[in-house]
């Protein structure tokens, strides 16, 4: 399955990104920025980094790439969709995503394993069930997730990871950067749109610490091999 | 094209603006006497920043000499942008260390951002991608205001940069001292890969090579920046020199990367030098001296932020974010191609020619006309005067004095202090992960990545350290100590240490005594590298750290590289699993608490003889370490160091989350026994089924041993009949250290 990673100028996770869906099946290729379309992929990755230096506001930019119009085509469509970090940013400023990502709450960059307890069952969550706790890296500096309506989001299944402790519980402490009921991953209201803070793609390889971030993106494949009737792929 | 009969116009008075501009008189007449003529303004800009400190190395050169530089895995020692090592399977690291100490005291975030986007620029010229980055930071008193500003200025600058270009920054020091209270020591290690076929030269290759100028505009920011601040010491005034610190711009140093290995790909240079210190001036001259050619540059081509700069202050311009790339005629368009699909500015501004001459012509008329040689390699060189001078407290013997009495609270006072503090306030602040090669990243004895994503990685490992105490007490056996730590920090995670990289921070090298602490400095380094094998293949000298007259400890930087063969075999410092046997290898412990971590948390002293070290033994252990790891019996490894056995037994069990019961050596005074940071000494754990191989391993390489204790499940740390520690409140304490000291 052919899954793109899109690669503006000031991405830094594209490799990884690639890298991590090479280990879980998929068939990574590389879009750029400026292209008009989407060279037919199954799926897009929207990596993090610091799309044209973020100077302005994280993904304001980002979101008027010549790209991103294919990708809106592609969502509304139903394709799948996700963001990681940077990604998540540019899906919000592009308004494939509820909500908005601003500076943490401590006012400085955060980077740490971080576990996240699965909220939602979803195409990016296939195979996982709610409660299920995953150890999946953050870095960032502006991940603070805020809605006027989190609670609406949650009622709607659209909160798929929040900020845990190990052991499942939601705290204060847990909570890496202040964001809103510790949200740390959304979809959009079809479900087929995604953004999450942490990076599963720096959790696919027990030799660098973790492969808790393999379940999730296997978990697109699985769904779309699933959706077109095909075997699953995915390798978990 | 032939050269203009008319000479570059005079400077007005130029011997009051060579004087403004830092070069002495003798200076001067040397520049008339090359020349045979006034020179003009450009010229002696030029002269002024290729023959300061920073660029000429006119103090330090004739020391350097006595490093060892070459070996069997050198492919490019010093001299060129950065050392590059063969390391096996066609694969080649390149790896320096540089600071940035003056501007990170002038304007601590740019300071320090600018000095990641300047060595990261140095690997890159070498034709790697920037793979890692290591920083040691040193700062004074923490308690002092001031500290935490610059702290925190540093620590975000590093993070902005290192963080935004996507190279992860995997290790480094924190220490605090309060030499450092006016000159704060950031130093930077960059390390990349690259086949090892594809080692690029700052070097012109023949007449008629366009000079293409990549990156961002030229302006007035940092002209003489890193080399006018970096060669003479902070006085008064030194607010006025805020506009000298160069404004980095991540965005544009990552675009430049991605930009540079493209054109490395397609093979399309014929030469690439970084532009820092001293900007264009530096970058021509350096590539055509290096191959006895000239070069003409018209600078009315340089794309300017400021059109109303003058000839001179495009020369010295320190703007950030800037390569020179030299390219044959025909391979200009698909070169301009490339950078522009990158959006990075490209601009053909002048040409390698015959002939020896640096010419630059601006607003139509030859501004600056010398032999480009006389501005890169013929520069003063100096001997300038060397007194070896004891330090008033190396002589208290310290390791004659009785213990602690109250043993328990000198435990505390240790494990609570800044030397001991876990450094996770600062690390949790930078990106270690991103390029998916980070095997170990900070807090342990050395990072290590693998090189690929292969199914058989090969690794390397890398490790900085310095220690101003000693250095101070004795510099000699400082630097040798140094060197040693560094090269056992990578042996300890299984790599061969093959080559090392070093950063001499040092005061004004106008006074005797702080030549007469390089003068043994060097000594040290040289003996303690040849011993081990690790050649010096790069580095950098930064003097006049000084305010006033007080000058900061002799403080040598030393990051040393291993080699991993199959990067899987490495071994961390965390304990592995209860039950592990805890052997501790090497020398045996000898008194060694001069200067140690222990007297100055206990006593906010620096007395004393700093342990001596045997090079011998130092490189019996390091063997040791590497042949338990390459067998697999080695499940944790971490060299005993700062805060002595103690402070290596509890960072290993904390990073396990396990503790360890352990049975003090007898003949030893307790405090001795836990606090002495005598050298070349592990603490090894193996499984209780390797226990045999591993005591037979040290048997027939003839390092001592001694059984210690016993890794357990519950975390505390039994020191039998002396102390019993909670490791769980003992990591809360330590991990809140730097917060209580640091955080606004």
């Amino acid at each position: 399955m052919r899954v793109g990673v899109v690669q503006f100028p000031g991405s830094c996770d594209e490799r990884d990104a690639a890298y991590a869906l090479q280990v879980v099946g998929a068939e990574p290729v590389l879009l750029w920025h400026g292209a008009a379309d989407l060279a037919g992929v199954e799926a897009v990755v929207l990596p993090g980094g610091f799309s044209y230096g973020d100077y302005l506001r994280t993904g304001a930019l980002a979101r008027f790439a010549p790209v991103m119009g294919a990708l809106a085509a592609f969502a509304q469509r139903g394709g799948p969709v996700l963001g990681i970090c940077n990604g998540f940013q540019i899906l919000c400023e592009a308004g494939l995503l509820p909500g908005a990502l601003t500076r943490n709450a401590g006012l400085r960059f955060v980077a740490r394993p971080q576990p996240v307890r699965v909220a939602a069952r979803s195409t990016w969550t296939a195979g996982l069930e709610p409660g299920d706790v995953l150890t999946i890296p953050v870095k960032h500096g502006e991940g603070r997730y805020v809605h006027d309506d989190p609670g609406q989001l949650a009622a709607g299944g659209q909160v798929l990871l929040r900020y845990c402790e190990p052991d499942g519980t939601v705290t204060r402490a847990a909570n890496p950067n202040g964001s809103v009921a510790a949200i740390a991953g959304v979809t959009n209201p079809a479900g087929n749109v995604a953004g999450l803070m942490p990076h599963p793609e720096h959790a696919v390889d027990a030799l660098l610490g973790s492969t808790d971030g393999r379940r999730l993106l296997g978990a697109v494949l699985s769904s779309v091999a699933a959706g077109r009737g095909g075997p699953v792929a995915a390798h978990l | 094209m032939a050269p203009e009969p008319v000479a570059p116009e005079p400077a007005p008075d130029p011997l009051a603006t060579a004087r403004e501009l830092g070069l002495t008189d003798d200076e001067y007449d040397r520049i008339v006497a090359t020349l045979g003529r006034v020179p003009s303004s450009a010229e002696l800009g030029t002269y002024s920043v290729m023959w300061s400190e920073h660029c000429s190395y006119k103090s330090s050169r004739v020391h350097l000499r006595d490093l060892p530089t070459e070996g069997p895995h050198v492919l490019v020692g010093p001299g060129e942008n950065a050392g590059v090592v063969d390391v096996g399977g066609g694969q080649a690291v390149t790896f320096k260390i540089e600071s940035h100490n003056h501007p990170s005291f002038v304007e601590p975030f740019q300071g320090a951002a600018t000095g990641v986007g300047g060595i990261i620029r140095d690997i890159l010229t070498m034709g790697a991608r920037p793979i890692a980055l290591l920083d040691p930071l040193r700062f004074g008193d923490p308690a002092d205001p001031t500290t935490r500003r610059i702290v925190d200025g540093v620590v975000r600058g590093v993070g902005h940069y290192g963080n935004s270009i996507g190279v992860p920054t995997v290790g480094g020091e924190l220490a605090f001292d309060p030499s450092y209270q006016g000159n704060p020591l950031v130093n930077v290690l960059c390390v990349g890969v690259l086949p090892a076929d594809r080692i690029q030269r700052a070097a012109a290759e023949r007449p008629g090579d366009v000079a293409v100028l990549l990156g961002q505009r030229t302006g007035r920011d940092g002209i003489g920046g890193a080399s006018v601040l970096a060669s003479a010491t902070f006085g008064e005034g030194t607010d006025a020199k805020r506009p000298n610190v160069q404004v980095g711009d991540p965005f544009a140093g990552k675009l430049l990367i991605e930009c540079c290995l493209a054109l490395y790909d397609a093979d399309l240079l014929s030469g690439i030098q970084d532009m820092g210190a001293a900007g264009i001036a530096c970058s021509t001259a350096e590539m055509a001296s290096k191959a006895g050619l000239g070069m003409r540059v018209d600078l009315d081509l340089v794309p300017l932020r400021e059109p109303s700069m003058a000839a001179w202050e495009i020369l010295c311009s320190e703007s950030q974010e800037r390569m020179l790339a030299l390219v044959s005629p025909d391979r200009l368009g698909a070169v301009l191609a490339i950078a522009a699909r990158w959006g990075v500015q490209a601009t053909a501004i002048g040409a390698v020619t015959e002939g020896d001459r640096l010419v630059f012509t601006h607003r139509g008329a030859v501004v600056h006309d010398v032999p480009a040689r006389s501005l890169a390699d013929e520069g003063p060189v100096y001997h300038r005067p060397v007194e070896e001078r004891p330090h008033p407290a190396a002589a208290e013997p310290v390791d004659d004095e009785p213990g602690p009495a109250d043993l328990r609270a000198a435990i505390d006072a240790v494990l609570g202090g800044t030397d001991l503090a876990d450094p996770g306030w600062v690390t949790g602040q930078y990106d270690s992960v991103v390029g998916h090669g980070t095997v170990l990243g900070p807090g342990g004895d050395a990072a290590v990545l693998r090189l690929d994503a292969s199914d058989f990685p090969r690794g390397v490992a890398v490790a900085t350290d310095g220690n101003g105490r000693w250095c101070a007490l004795d510099p000699e056996e400082g630097a040798k100590l140094v060197v040693a730590e560094a090269a056992r920090n990578v042996a300890c995670t299984g790599a061969r240490p093959i080559a090392a990289t070093n950063n001499l921070n040092f005061g004004s090298p106008e006074r005797p005594p702080v030549m007469g602490q390089f003068a043994a400095t060097i000594r040290g380094m040289a003996a303690a590298c040849r011993a081990l094998g690790t050649p010096i293949t790069g580095g950098n000298v930064s003097f006049y750290n000084a305010t006033g007259d007080a000058d900061i400890h002799p403080t040598p930087v030393v990051g040393v590289l291993g080699v991993l063969d199959e990067v899987v075999t490495r071994v961390g410092h965390a304990f592995a699993a209860p039950g592990d046997v805890l052997f501790q290898v090497g020398a045996p412990t000898r008194p060694g608490l001069g200067g140690s971590a222990y007297l100055w948390a206990t006593q906010r002293r620096i007395a004393g003889r700093p342990p001596r070290i045997d090079l011998d033994e130092e490189r019996a252990l390091q063997a040791l370490l590497v042949a338990a790891a390459d067998a697999e019996w080695a499940r944790s490894a971490h060299d005993v160091a700062a805060g002595g056995l103690l402070g290596c037994l509890v960072e290993s069990a904390v990073a396990g989350g396990l503790g360890a019961r352990v049975i003090p050596e007898a003949g030893l005074a307790p405090h001795q026994w836990l606090f002495s940071e005598s050298p070349s000494r592990a603490v090894v754990s193996t499984s209780s089924a390797n226990v045999l191989q591993f005591a037979n391993l040290c048997d027939a390489r003839r390092v001592p041993y001694r059984r210690l204790g016993v890794v357990v499940d519950d975390p505390t740390l039994e020191l039998q009949g002396l102390a019993t520690l909670d490791l769980t409140d003992l990591a809360a304490r330590r991990a809140a250290t730097l917060p209580a000291l640091l955080a606004p």
